[in-house]
């Protein structure tokens, strides 16, 4: 193609700048407005602040228990992962190799559960939690993280077991070598590009999610930061440099992790919408 | 070696391969016990049975008296349940019709543009449209009503300072414009997903073919709306379902936005909320969680939310059917 100036691209640019500003703009706002005092926020949102100030990040770290629910976050999106890669690629390695009517119908009971949110059996999981005493406990959380994760992993792992060429498990099983040795020798080190996958459909909607904490958790011990941020919103409605501070912190962490990653991220996604 | 010998090594193999397949089978299925009991004790059953509580009423935790449809009779009869029920099923689905309008179309548009390979920054594009889906949604709801805020609000202050004060509206207040809006404010933040699924769509989407079309002399639009978009459409069915689970079953905007009472005057009330309300917080003038009036709505949802999967499983197989793939 030709290196003159072409009307259609120039237009593309104009379309997608005027996005990115309706993208970046109210995150500049958030992040800019939360180190400016009360009454600069009004007289001039959008520019640099004239007056620095940490006093909102001061005051919802004291007022919040930041650091608690942030470790409370953490445990839970860490330890969710880990089991549902964990399970989840047992699973589907059984699921790739064992053809039977048994493994069919088992692994159509797990894809059903992609179109189907697990709120909607709420009712019962209360009753389930609570009998199980994990009402207020991290633990119960992971729990259903992990079953909430079940359907997108075998999904995606089973498709990327299969397309292993099975000269390799065979060689290995002509070897002697036992079903856990080929899964931990062969298969895993084969599938973590999908791992990367699964991992990325599942650390957002976990480490974002509201729905459980705000039924199952009441202790403030057990707060995740979605949760606290809930509550430090509501009592800071008025006082905006604290109400963006406590904001910010919840977003800094994913906002960093997410521009440090993005080219790995995007690339794990389109790889599993292709597969879906 | 005789025949007999060489028989008697086939069988002593077959058997050893026989031992080898049980045991295999056995491990197999150790491997699948872990993700079976946690996928059905903490989804599978609890969805089932959810939908079984739908037949049960008592007080607190756990319903126990078994009363038959009587819930969905309430629900359906009562005047309180029932204008309440329908008017959350219709905002439900003016908030689905304009994610299908605002937030899929605007994903088709950036996706063709990003699709071009000469476009220079097509990656800082691509994660920029893509950064508000990493956000919480409640993060991104609470920062929206405060830039929406009609006191204080910078998109009111924004509009005066270009000229256009007269568009300054309390955004959130109004019980027309509330759900329209918030609409709009999870569009901007889930643009990224359709961008992304019709991006890949339209890179698998053969050079040679557009090349063809181009030598014919076809135009760009041409080449969009005869060859890209029909080719789509797969890729357009699964972003519509998606839209559609998802919708059908937003919470947090709302909670985050308008509050667990789709405030104002429950004018942003969607399914999911109401459900929340009944069945967990207390629905208002009761005040009381009704456990088993919950089950129903969660019943309900399910089975609209199947008839819509259902829908476009059928709809794709005629599709394969028809084009012989």
């Amino acid at each position: 193609m030709s290196r003159r100036f072409q009307p259609s691209m120039a237009a593309a640019h104009g379309v997608l700048i005027l996005w990115a500003l309706v993208v970046l703009l109210p995150v500049w706002t958030m992040l800019i407005n939360s180190v400016k005092p009360k009454r600069e926020i009004f007289r001039n949102p959008f520019g640099l602040p004239s007056e620095f100030t940490l006093d909102g990040y001061i005051n919802a770290w004291t007022d919040g228990k930041f650091d608690l629910y942030f470790r409370n976050s953490l445990i839970v999106a860490v330890v969710s992962l880990v089991l549902i890669l964990l399970i989840g690629s047992l699973a589907a390695y059984a699921l790739a190799s064992w053809r039977s009517r048994v493994s069919n119908f088992l692994y159509i009971y797990f894809i059903a559960g992609l179109m189907i949110p697990i709120r909607l059996g709420t009712i019962n999981l209360f009753q389930i939690i609570q009998a199980l005493g994990l009402s207020d406990n991290l633990a119960g959380l992971i729990l259903i993280y992990t079953a909430m994760g079940m359907p997108i992993a075998t999904f995606v792992l089973t498709s990327f077991i299969r397309s292993v060429p099975v000269e390799l498990t065979e060689a290995a099983r002509i070897d002697g070598a036992s079903e856990f040795r080929i899964y931990r020798t062969v298969i895993l080190p084969l599938i973590r590009p999908a791992l990367a996958t699964v991992t990325i459909f599942n650390v957002i909607p976990i480490w974002n999610d509201l729905w459980f904490p705000l039924i199952f958790i009441r202790n403030q011990e057990a707060r995740t930061v979605t949760l606290g941020v809930t509550l430090l919103f509501g009592q800071y409605q008025t006082d905006w440099t604290r109400a963006l501070s406590a904001l910010s912190m919840a977003a800094v962490p994913v906002l960093a992790a997410y521009l440090l990653m993005s080219g790995q991220f995007i690339k794990g996604l389109t790889a599993g919408a292709l597969k879906g | 070696m005789s025949d007999a010998v060489l028989t008697e090594v086939g069988q002593v193999r077959e058997r050893a391969a026989a031992r080898w397949d049980v045991q295999r089978r056995r491990t197999w299925v150790l491997f699948l016990v872990p993700a079976v009991i946690v996928y059905t004790v903490f989804m599978a059953f609890p969805l089932f049975n959810s939908m079984r509580l739908s037949l049960y009423q008592g007080k607190g935790l756990t319903p126990e008296t078994y009363v038959g449809f009587a819930n969905y009779t309430e629900l359906f009869t009562n005047p309180l349940w029932r204008d309440r029920f329908f008017n959350a099923l219709r905002n439900t689905v003016v908030f689905f019709a304009i994610h299908m309008l605002v937030q899929n179309t605007l994903g088709l548009l950036f996706a063709s543009l990003l699709s071009n390979v000469h476009l220079r920054g097509r990656n800082i594009y691509r994660a920029v449209i893509f950064l508000p889906a990493t956000l919480s949604v409640l993060v991104t709801g609470f920062l929206w009503t405060l830039i929406l805020n009609p006191r204080w609000g910078m998109l009111n202050q924004l509009l005066e300072g270009v000229g256009l004060g007269a568009l300054a509206r309390p955004w959130l207040g109004d019980a027309n414009l509330a759900l329209p809006v918030i609409s709009l404010v999870s569009s901007w933040q889930w643009v990224g997903l359709p961008t992304m699924m019709f991006l890949a769509g339209l890179l698998t989407i053969s050079d040679e073919l557009l090349e063809a079309a181009r030598v014919d002399g076809a135009s760009a639009w041409q080449v969009f709306w005869r060859i890209k978009l029909p080719l789509l459409k797969p890729v357009i069915g699964i972003v519509s379902v998606l839209t559609f689970v998802g919708n059908f079953n937003a919470f947090d905007v709302i909670f985050a936005m308008a509050g667990a009472r789709g405030e104002p005057g429950y004018s942003t009330d969607l399914m999911a909320t109401f459900f929340y309300r009944t069945a967990i917080a207390g629905e208002h003038p009761v005040a009381q969680p009704n456990m088993g009036l919950g089950a129903a709505i969660a019943t309900i949802m399910f089975l609209i939310l199947l008839a819509g999967v259902s829908l476009w499983l059928i709809l794709g197989r005629e599709r394969d059917e028809k084009t012989g793939t």
